[in-house]
């Protein structure tokens, strides 16, 4: 018995050895690839900035108070960085707006491809995944050439009588809107789908049958038992369009900036390694935040339906 | 048992339904009548495939017909949905809701229509008394028994009223000892209630259990609709004497017509006086059937039938005593075993077959 026992024993701690083993390239990867260089993003934020970039190796909380505040040149008082702070709100209106819309879009369209038969659901998913196989950059300048004053857009607008003079529509936050909107459809859609793929739709029918219009189905049946697909495309697509940059980059023309462009600025032309880094970090905390709010809070919803 | 009158809850009329299109399409239903009165239990029986679903699922307003009407208390339904039609069903996979309590699923139906809180409250209580499923009120689904799925199910259907009650083989999933007690089970609420029960099965014996008349239904038709007994001792189709029960088939040639009854020559020359479906006129060469329980085993020679024991299978209750007639047909006697010890009869003994009066049939075709 004590020998079984301990062979067992044995036979599970190889497995467990085997599983480390197994995992360790994607280990190291995160170790070298992400959290190394986080940690030194996190030390580079305590540090004085270098005249042509780069940092100096002396400790100084600059980096992190300009951040939120700016130094007036002549009486060294602090004072709101507008700047900074506007930015950070049109990033998180921008990309709370997308994540919404996606939303909106993305929903019917799984529940689409979700009811087809089994083997037309495939090819919808490979005509979901079809804009993945293209560039972003290039993505991003097909939309550029859509909306720009004399794309397509405008000159339907104005050939069907809509308008005189073409729209503005390009450089603007609805610009990166739209852009964002279209890159992160399918991080939407995907996870929807992958859900609405397991539900049972014999509840939709027993939902109708008892007295529950469509929109009721929809709000008291399929949507909470979808849930799962909503928050998980959420965060695929709230994450990505926070820290967006190509797109704000060519479609907001550089006036409209986004966190991403921010960062780029510190490390770029602003030559302030020290506030680049330290707006990385808050931004990353900001993700953390909402993402612990948005659980949080979806999670106590569920709980009341659950009892 | 409740009381049943005349009048039709529902009435299918020449209802057709087709699934697919050009070479795959099927015929799920062929041209169906039929008219289930109120406060009746009424079974759909047949084998799976046979249409009996399909024709539920058109009453729940799920599927719509291709042509035909559907009515219910003398109204056409066929264009409502499903939730315009005070009509509810109990799923084959209960498809109770997996994000709501017991009480949540049971209130659901009342909820949506719109009953005031207090009401819905009320009526949740006395479905859950009326299943006794008081005390897992604020359980999950997913923390209940199969069994007590079931009767959620079903309480959950009862809840608003319906003037007529869906059932797709709600017993299916269940255990032989729960589904014997929730057919007693489902008769004493169909009482309790008077709703009007349509009852899908493919369990002949569920469907003899429980049911004030039956109808058997193959290929997108329905062959037969008659009370249990009529079903079993009068099957008008070779399928319906085949599907329900054992039967033995006889061939032989009619004789004469007196009333009721037909006298048929068998082959063996021994003629036997047998009842016909109404409606038609048998002549020349028919089948007979004959139940195994309807005939006994007698000395050689005596009887109707005579033959060879060819094998005999003891059953516990019953002993099945397969014979080799005369004439090379099979026919199979079925002794109930009244007293303990082995059967007296043996494979390769020569036996007589005795015929109950009354007891034979002749089926249609």
């Amino acid at each position: 018995m004590a020998a079984v026992a301990q062979t067992a024993e044995a036979r599970a701690r190889k497995d467990v050895a085997n599983r480390w083993l197994l995992s360790a390239p994607a280990l190291i990867i995160i170790l070298f690839a992400a959290i190394g260089p986080l940690f030194i993003v996190l030390v580079y934020s305590f540090l004085a900035p270098g005249p042509y970039g780069d940092v100096k190796w002396e400790f100084s909380w600059d980096g992190w108070t300009s951040v939120l505040f700016q130094r007036d040149i002549f009486d060294e008082t602090l004072s709101f960085a507008d700047a900074h702070l506007s930015i950070f709100w049109r990033s998180v209106k921008l990309s709370l707006a997308t994540t919404v819309i996606t939303l909106i879009v993305g929903f019917p369209t799984a529940y689409f491809i979700a009811t087809r038969r089994e083997r037309d659901r495939d090819i919808w998913l490979f005509l979901i995944t079809i804009p993945f196989w293209t560039n972003l950059l290039i993505r991003t300048f097909a939309v550029l050439e859509i909306i720009r004053n004399e794309g397509i857009v405008n000159k339907l607008l104005i050939g069907i009588g809509l308008t005189d003079t073409p729209i503005q529509m390009l450089f603007t936050d609805f610009a990166i809107m739209i852009g964002m909107v279209y890159v992160y459809l399918p991080l939407m859609v995907l996870p929807l789908y992958a859900s609405m793929e397991k539900l049972d739709f014999r509840l939709v029918e027993a939902g109708y049958d008892l007295y529950a219009t469509r929109f009721n189905v929809l709000r008291r049946i399929i949507f909470p038992l979808v849930k799962p697909g909503v928050i998980a495309g959420s965060i695929l697509v709230f994450i990505p369009s926070l820290g967006a940059y190509v797109t704000p980059s060519i479609l907001g023309g550089g006036k409209n900036l986004m966190i991403g462009n921010l960062i780029e600025l510190q490390f770029g032309q602003g030559r302030n390694w020290p506030l680049g880094a330290a707006l990385s970090i808050a931004l990353m905390v900001v993700v953390m935040i909402t993402l612990l709010v948005y659980v949080r809070n979806a999670g106590a919803g569920g709980e009341q339906h659950h009892g | 048992m409740a009381v049943t009158n005349d009048k039709a809850a529902i009435e299918a009329r020449g209802v057709s339904k087709l699934f697919g299109s050009g070479e795959h399409q099927v015929t799920a239903l062929d041209n169906v009548s039929v008219s289930i009165r109120e406060n009746e239990f009424f079974t759909l029986l047949g084998p799976s495939g046979c249409g009996k679903t399909t024709l539920l699922r058109l009453i729940a307003g799920f599927d719509f017909p291709n042509s035909g009407e559907i009515l219910l208390h003398g109204s056409d339904i066929a264009p409502l949905p499903p939730y315009k039609r005070p009509v509810n069903t109990v799923f084959q996979s209960y498809a109770l809701f997996p994000h709501m309590t017991v009480a949540e699923n049971i209130g659901f139906g009342l909820e949506m229509l719109g009953k005031p809180k207090s009401e819905v409250e009320a009526r949740v209580s006395a479905m859950l008394k009326l299943v006794h499923m008081e005390s897992m009120r604020e359980r999950r689904t997913s923390q209940i028994s199969g069994g007590q799925q079931q009767r959620v199910a079903l309480a959950r259907a009862l809840a608003p009223q319906p003037k007529v009650l869906l059932l797709d083989e709600p017993l299916s999933a269940l255990d032989y000892k729960l589904r014997k007690e929730m057919q007693i089970e489902l008769k004493r609420l169909q009482g309790e209630t008077g709703i009007t029960f349509i009852f899908v099965t493919h369990d002949q014996e569920e469907a003899l259990a429980m049911s004030d008349r039956i109808a058997v239904m193959s290929g997108g038709r329905i062959l037969q609709i008659g009370a249990p007994w009529e079903i079993y001792d009068r099957p008008a189709e070779r399928f319906v004497a085949d599907f329900i029960g054992e039967t033995n088939f006889l061939i032989g040639d009619v004789k004469s017509v007196e009333g009721e009854t037909a006298t048929v020559a068998l082959s063996s020359g021994a003629e036997i006086r047998s009842t016909f479906p109404a409606g038609t006129k048998p002549e020349g060469r028919v089948t007979v059937v004959i139940r195994p329980e309807h005939a006994q085993t007698v000395e050689p020679g005596a009887g109707l039938l005579s033959g060879t024991v060819a094998n005999v299978v003891y059953l516990g209750t019953d002993t099945h005593i397969h014979a080799t007639l005369d004439d090379g047909a099979h026919f199979v006697v079925r002794q109930q075993n009244a007293k303990s010890g082995r059967c007296s009869q043996e494979a390769g003994d020569r036996i007589g077959i005795a015929v109950s009066a009354g007891v034979a049939q002749i089926l249609k075709d």
